[in-house]
């Protein structure tokens, strides 16, 4: 079977200042299959959002995109023109945005925002559009009916906006949702809601989802599958399980070990309070930090962009790209040292 | 409410002009030969309350304002407030089409220029409009009344109708709107060619300022992500622009453009001086060098109300246009 988007070698650089061109993701290649939900982790300007944003064409004009990415065996997605975008976005791949507060316009109501593409695509009137955004509601379980279509963005909370923001990417019945860090803005119970909304529409209506985080414990909920980004390129790929309890990847299991542990040390005192001194005693594992700070895709040594803050690196990875080994079927490294991680804690 | 509080406001500072204006205001308001007759100054002394101290001065002042009393032209013998009903709606003829052109042709260029950014045609707009703003009015007003005047002959020299033509029965006291109440289709046609060079160089000057102002609002529109979220549902780009970018860009057009009708108004001055247009910026800069006080005094608090009802309308319009404070 062939997978539902099938990409490959993409690249995206950006025209810098001074006529340069500079690269925000080198090579990537990824699959998402049906039903799936695939993450994507990976720090701030590892490539994660540019990549969402290069499937569905929302790179600035001037952005060189090269590769291939496939949705669905027949639609080549690098290269469209305009017009050629509006036969994809919104019907067949949709988007979900960080912040819902910024994605949804603030002017316009929800019923608004819900039906537009609606009837765009779907070629429906308002009374058919407006009975299908209630269902949409509901299947996100957004209470009010009527009355929260008529609503505005800024009378929801947080986490409504971002279920009308979802709503609305589903409106269109889209094979594919790219969702950029749809839980980010949100507090963490309102964050479980929506991770929960996820899951339940993969398994009701086969939803697949490519999912962008940079939160390794939202990777280890929803996804089963992921891939590992670190300045523009995939370090690391597999099943989310196996990569997050068996890192293969110097950077994966650096990124697992800086977590903070907030459960090792976390035992109240007999009578309930907390001093200060206790407190900084008790605070006995330290957050573990990477060396170095992150990389820009454009300022990555030609070699692995993980050497110069990598523990194990040698000399070689500094020049040449690391080799991509498959250390089990399904699980992908470029690593060239390929070292033995199994003490680190995960 | 706020309104209220500033029209009060600006009828102490006019009053105060009165009490700061040299020696006797009487005696800046009144013609030499009244000021030669007792019956006269005792009048006039009478009507301001001049011999009572200064707040009930202000009173009365208030009462007589409120009666639509702003006192007597010394240049034109006439009620100021007569004088102001026939030469406002002259320049509101000019200044209101000049106004709706600025908005919509500024909104346009300046949309245009942020979808071209950082390309020819943004900077072909970026320099027009710096032209436009470096350009004096007055300037602009002579260039255009030479060549298309004198040098082409298209259109008329100044004033608001032609010599042969008899003005239509006054209902607004604008020409071109009374010439249509009449039904004079040619009265209409001549009046309309007496406004284009005028209304064209009004709208040169505030269209420079509006373009470069909504450039970088549209600009900031364009990058928000409820506009890539439009872009991401499949919306041909003519809707997302009207629908997502221009209502979201006009809220801050909106506060500009009341401010470039207060500098359009002041830029009227020296267009109706150059056109040879009988509105209020003539009657403004006749009633200023002529030190005719009551017109002066009239004049600022027509310019001041206007400038309060332009606030206020601004004001109004956000909440129209913005749910987030019409709801709040």
């Amino acid at each position: 079977m062939t997978a539902l988007l099938d990409v490959r070698h993409l690249a995206v650089s950006l025209p810098g200042a001074g006529g340069q061109v500079l690269p925000v993701i080198h090579d990537a290649t990824l699959q998402v299959s049906r039903g799936e939900i695939v993450g994507i982790a990976g720090e701030s300007g590892s490539g994660k959002s540019m990549t969402a944003q290069a499937l569905l064409g929302l790179l600035p004009e001037r952005a060189q995109v090269s590769g291939s990415a496939v949705l669905d065996g027949n639609t080549e997605l690098v290269g469209r023109s305009g017009r050629a975008w509006r036969t994809v976005r919104g019907t067949r791949i949709a988007m979900v945005f960080q912040d819902a507060t910024a994605a949804l316009h603030p002017m316009l109501t929800v019923g608004r925002q819900l039906t537009e593409h609606m009837r765009e695509h779907l070629g429906l009137d308002r009374r058919a559009a407006e009975a299908r955004a209630l269902d949409l509601l509901d299947r996100v379980r957004i209470p009010g009916g009527r009355g929260a279509l008529r609503s505005y963005p800024h009378q929801l909370s947080g986490g409504m906006r971002q279920r009308v923001a979802i709503a609305s990417a589903l409106a269109c019945e889209p094979e594919l949702l790219i969702a950029d860090e749809p839980t980010t803005a949100l507090d963490v119970t309102v964050q479980a809601g929506i991770l929960e909304l996820f899951d339940e529409l993969r398994r009701e209506s086969g939803l697949s989802v490519l999912f962008i985080t940079h939160d390794l414990g939202v990777l280890a909920a929803l996804t089963v599958r992921a891939y590992v980004f670190y300045a523009g390129r995939v370090m690391e790929s597999g099943p989310t399980g196996e990569l997050l309890l068996r890192p293969r990847h110097p950077y994966t299991a650096a990124l697992l070990h800086a977590r903070p542990h907030a459960d090792d040390s976390w035992t109240l005192p007999e009578d309930g309070v907390t001093r200060p001194d206790e407190a900084a005693e008790r605070r006995t594992q330290p957050l573990v930090t990477i060396p170095g700070s992150a990389v820009s895709p454009a300022a990555a040594p030609p070699g692995c962009p993980f050497a110069p803050r990598c523990a194990y690196a040698e000399a070689a990875c500094t020049g040449e790209l690391p080799p991509v080994t498959e250390v089990r079927p399904g699980h992908a490294v470029a690593c060239r040292v390929l070292p033995d991680l199994t003490e680190v804690p995960a | 409410m706020t309104t209220v509080i500033l029209l009060f406001g600006v009828t102490v500072l006019t009053f105060s002009l009165i009490q700061l204006v040299p020696g006797d205001s009487m005696t800046a308001s009144l013609s030499e030969t009244a000021l030669n007759d007792p019956a006269v100054v005792s009048a006039y002394r009478d009507k301001w309350g001049l011999d009572e101290p200064v707040t009930t001065q202000y009173a009365i002042y208030l009462g007589n304002l409120l009666q639509g009393d702003l006192g007597i032209s010394r240049q034109t013998s006439r009620p100021v407030l007569g004088d102001l009903m026939t030469y406002v709606p002259a320049t509101l003829e000019i200044a209101i089409p000049a106004m709706i052109l600025s908005v919509l042709l500024g909104t346009g260029i300046g949309l245009y220029a942020a979808l071209r950014h950082g390309r020819v045609g943004d900077q072909v707009v970026r320099v027009g409009s710096l032209l436009g703003l470096s350009t004096p009015p007055f300037w602009l007003a002579l260039v255009t009344l030479y060549v298309f005047f004198y040098v082409l002959g298209l259109a008329p020299s100044g004033g608001r109708l032609s010599s042969w033509i008899t003005p239509p029965p006054t209902r607004t006291g604008m020409l071109t709107v009374d010439a249509l109440l009449a039904g004079q289709w040619m009265t209409w046609w001549d009046a309309v060619q007496h406004l284009l060079l005028p209304v064209a160089v009004l709208t040169c000057l505030t269209v420079a300022t509006l373009v470069r102002f909504v450039r970088s609002a549209m600009l900031e529109v364009l990058d928000q992500d409820y506009v890539r979220a439009a872009r991401a549902k499949g919306l041909p780009t003519a809707t997302v622009l009207r629908r997502h970018v221009l209502r979201a860009g006009l809220v801050p057009v909106i506060t500009v453009s009341g401010l470039a009708f207060a500098s359009l108004l002041s830029g009227t001055v020296l267009v109706e001086q150059i056109f040879s247009w009988p509105g209020v910026g003539q009657y403004a800069f006749r009633a200023a060098s002529g030190l005719d006080l009551p017109a002066v005094l009239g004049v600022s608090l027509f310019v001041a109300v206007v400038y309060t009802l332009v606030n206020l309308m601004v004001d109004l319009l956000y909440g129209v246009i913005d749910p987030r404070i019409r709801l709040s």
